[in-house]
């Protein structure tokens, strides 16, 4: 961002990475594939890099309001800065808190999550995944993507246009099960009970007998790979984001 | 003229005592902080409409949901038939609303089935709950007084519809018996009449008059004890759900006291320069019942423990001690025990308890994921997370307290920029050898 500033151009949009996408070595093949994707696009996109810091959400989750805010006054300085109007997001923690929470903080912008971007792109036909995947998929509603936003069939619509169809986990869209990690979880142990919560997810998911099973959460892809491996199917079930299902069928 | 003074005086003594009883509630409000105003009355009427009165997310469980839907479309209806009996009852008139012809007759024949259907669904409710084993209906917070309270709630409301029936049957076979005219329709009355027209017509009308009464001192008697119970819901939930959090569920409050705070921070020329005067010194989070907002104290006296919450929360599910039901009840319980104190002695009471740890512990603070699954489900729009957070909130910026790795967490934000050790300058490794065509 800040060396197509120095050359005086402005991206439509700012590609926001999220922590994960940046440090978590599974998440960055899902950033590296989104990045793909929109170049593939020809989308007019920047990235922030080391500007980019954490959004926030953790700390706030976790009840560190002071944190969170000095994160969020500081990240809407940057956006000011570089003229930001357009944010695209990963990570549904992150789109969350920038859709919701920061005008709060006098931070207004058209905040989209990538599965929103890419039903859109692919509804008015400017993308055309060729529906090469064959394998039984089923999708992890992200909690913060369905029940905090109802942003159910848009990622619905995308894995559609790679897979056909989509079988159904018992629990889905609103009733869907969270993976255990949000509101800060992901950082921490669980508290003491007779199971994680990411095992019940991953029961829900092995019933549908599918062989792919499609996220669009940086967690929930930790959680539920964390599911296959304890359940040792990691070999015959393989966890993907969105993104990449999508990278996948163009042969990006 | 002696049955209209008698009823007078019931009534006075039944709205006297219930007056009493929602004014001590009332005052407790003082006590609770401001959240979010009260706009946007539209957008709220529309919800009452669909989700009160459309009863739609008591449906996300489509066949108990019906149970319910039914029951509470009955009590609307048969609402009316009560408050003409409080007309009847103090001019001394019978059935007085029967000028509204074909209107009337679709209320009273509507009543007259939903008292037969609200009766079968209340023993479906009181076998669920007297023969069934049913997980949502247990839990640590589910101790032997809440299915008392549950069970008394029910029969009360199983008595009222059998005295609905039978006054409706002994009218109809009074006045069929008499040759008088039948004012309204009475589908299933009617039936039931016809076992009772071999009797007296002044037995059946004695019988009709037990009824009546009984019907009509079981509602004062039930409404009165409805504020002491978890039923006070039947008053409470509609109102509720008009005052519910328009927001989308992933939303949390913001601080405005912490903005202030962070804003003097950052502006150079403010950070040594004092709190504004007027600015109230209030403590960040919630610790005890005095800190929880009205909407949270307004959410705990509409709360029925019908425990769709806590099924579905997932620390529940796996075992984890925290129920966002317990959160819920412990509210209204914390306000219980410490309101009548805050009353007598003022704000500044205390009683060496708080909600938090007295009641809520940290460990079920700790279990929630914030996921919203509770808040989705409660068909009355309760939000629970917002309370597990605000009490977070106090552990962490008034106690520092919180998990090791969370304030681990915390000092990676507060220093890297990222939940994780990882140097900011690190932060475009992902994208190394990736063609980044930037357009304009």
């Amino acid at each position: 961002m800040a060396d197509l500033f120095a050359r005086g151009e402005k991206p439509e949009y700012l590609f926001w990475v999220g922590c994960a996408g940046a440090f978590d070595d599974r998440y960055k093949k899902v950033a590296r594939a989104f990045t793909k994707i929109l170049t593939h696009l020809n989308m007019s996109y920047a990235v922030l890099g080391k500007e980019e810091t954490c959004t926030g959400d953790p700390a706030r989750r976790a009840g560190n309001e002071m944190l969170y805010q000095m994160q969020a006054l500081q990240n809407i300085e940057v956006f000011k800065m570089y003229e930001v109007q357009k944010i695209i997001t990963i990570c549904p923690h992150c789109f969350n808190i920038f859709k919701n929470e920061y005008p709060d903080l006098g931070g207004n912008y058209e905040v989209i999550h990538y599965t929103q971007l890419l039903a859109t792109l692919i509804h008015e036909g400017k993308m055309k995944p060729n529906k090469k995947l064959t394998d039984k998929v089923t999708y992890h509603d992200p909690c913060y993507l369905g029940r905090a936003n109802h942003v159910y069939d848009e990622p619905r619509a995308v894995i559609r246009s790679v897979a056909g169809s989509i079988t159904e986990m018992k629990r889905n869209k609103s009733f869907a099960l969270c993976c255990g990690a949000g509101g800060a979880q992901m950082f921490k142990e669980a508290e003491k009970g007779n199971k994680e919560v990411f095992i019940e997810r991953i029961e829900d998911a092995l019933e549908t007998g599918a062989s792919v099973i499609a996220t669009s959460c940086p967690f929930c892809m930790t959680m539920i790979t964390d599911g296959l491996k304890y359940k040792n199917k990691e070999e015959e079930i393989k966890n993907y984001d969105i993104a990449e299902l999508i990278a996948m069928d163009l042969d990006l | 003229m002696v049955k209209q003074v008698v009823f007078a005086a019931a009534l006075l003594l039944t709205l006297g005592v219930f007056a009493y009883t929602v004014n001590r509630i009332l005052s407790f409000f003082r006590f609770t902080r401001k959240t979010f105003p009260v706009r946007d009355l539209g957008k709220r009427f529309g919800v009452m409409m669909n989700v009160a009165f459309g009863q739609t997310k008591i449906f996300r469980r489509p066949v108990i949901g019906l149970l319910h839907a039914l029951v509470f479309w009955g009590f609307c209806v048969i609402l009316i038939g009560s408050v003409e009996m409080v007309i009847d009852g103090l001019t001394g008139t019978e059935r007085v609303l029967s000028f509204l012809g074909v209107l009337y007759d679709v209320i009273i024949a509507t009543g007259d089935v939903f008292a037969l259907v609200v009766g079968l669904s209340i023993l479906v409710f009181l076998s669920r709950r007297l023969f069934f084993h049913i997980r949502r209906f247990e839990g640590i917070e589910m101790g032997r007084s809440t299915h008392i309270d549950a069970n008394i709630a029910l029969t009360m409301i199983f008595l009222l519809m059998v005295s609905l029936q039978g006054m409706n049957t002994f009218y109809v076979a009074h006045q069929q018996v008499a040759g008088e005219t039948i004012k309204g329709v009475f589908p299933v009355s009617n039936m039931l009449a016809s076992l009772f027209t071999g009797m007296q017509a002044t037995s059946l009308h004695t019988l009709h008059e037990v009824c009546w009464w009984a019907h009509i001192l079981l509602i004062f008697i039930f409404a009165n004890m409805l504020p002491y119970s978890k039923h006070f819901h039947v008053f409470m939930s509609v109102p509720n759900v008009f005052l519910s959090r328009l927001e989308p569920l992933g939303k949390l409050t913001n601080m405005d006291s912490v903005t202030r705070e962070v804003r003097l921070m950052m502006n150079p020329d403010t950070v040594y320069a004092a709190a504004p005067a007027d600015a109230p010194v209030e403590r960040f989070g919630v610790k005890d019942i005095e800190d929880v907002s009205w909407k949270n104290y307004f959410d705990s006296l509409s709360c029925t423990q019908c425990g769709r919450c806590t099924s579905v929360c997932p620390a529940n599910i796996t075992g984890k001690l925290l129920s966002p039901r317990k959160v819920i009840m412990d509210v209204r319980a914390r306000m219980k025990e410490k309101g009548p104190g805050l009353v007598k002695n003022g704000k500044e009471y205390a009683d060496n308890k708080s909600l938090l740890r007295d009641y809520i512990t940290e460990e079920e603070l700790w279990a929630c994921t914030t996921c919203n699954a509770c808040a989705m489900e409660c068909p009355i729009n309760i939000n629970h997370p917002s309370i597990i957070v605000d009490m977070r909130r106090y552990l962490v910026m008034e106690e520092a307290s919180a998990p090791g790795e969370l304030k681990a967490v915390f000092s990676n934000i507060e220093n890297n920029g990222a939940p994780w050790q990882f140097s900011p300058e690190d932060r475009l490794l992902w994208a190394k050898d990736l063609e980044m065509k930037i357009k304009n």
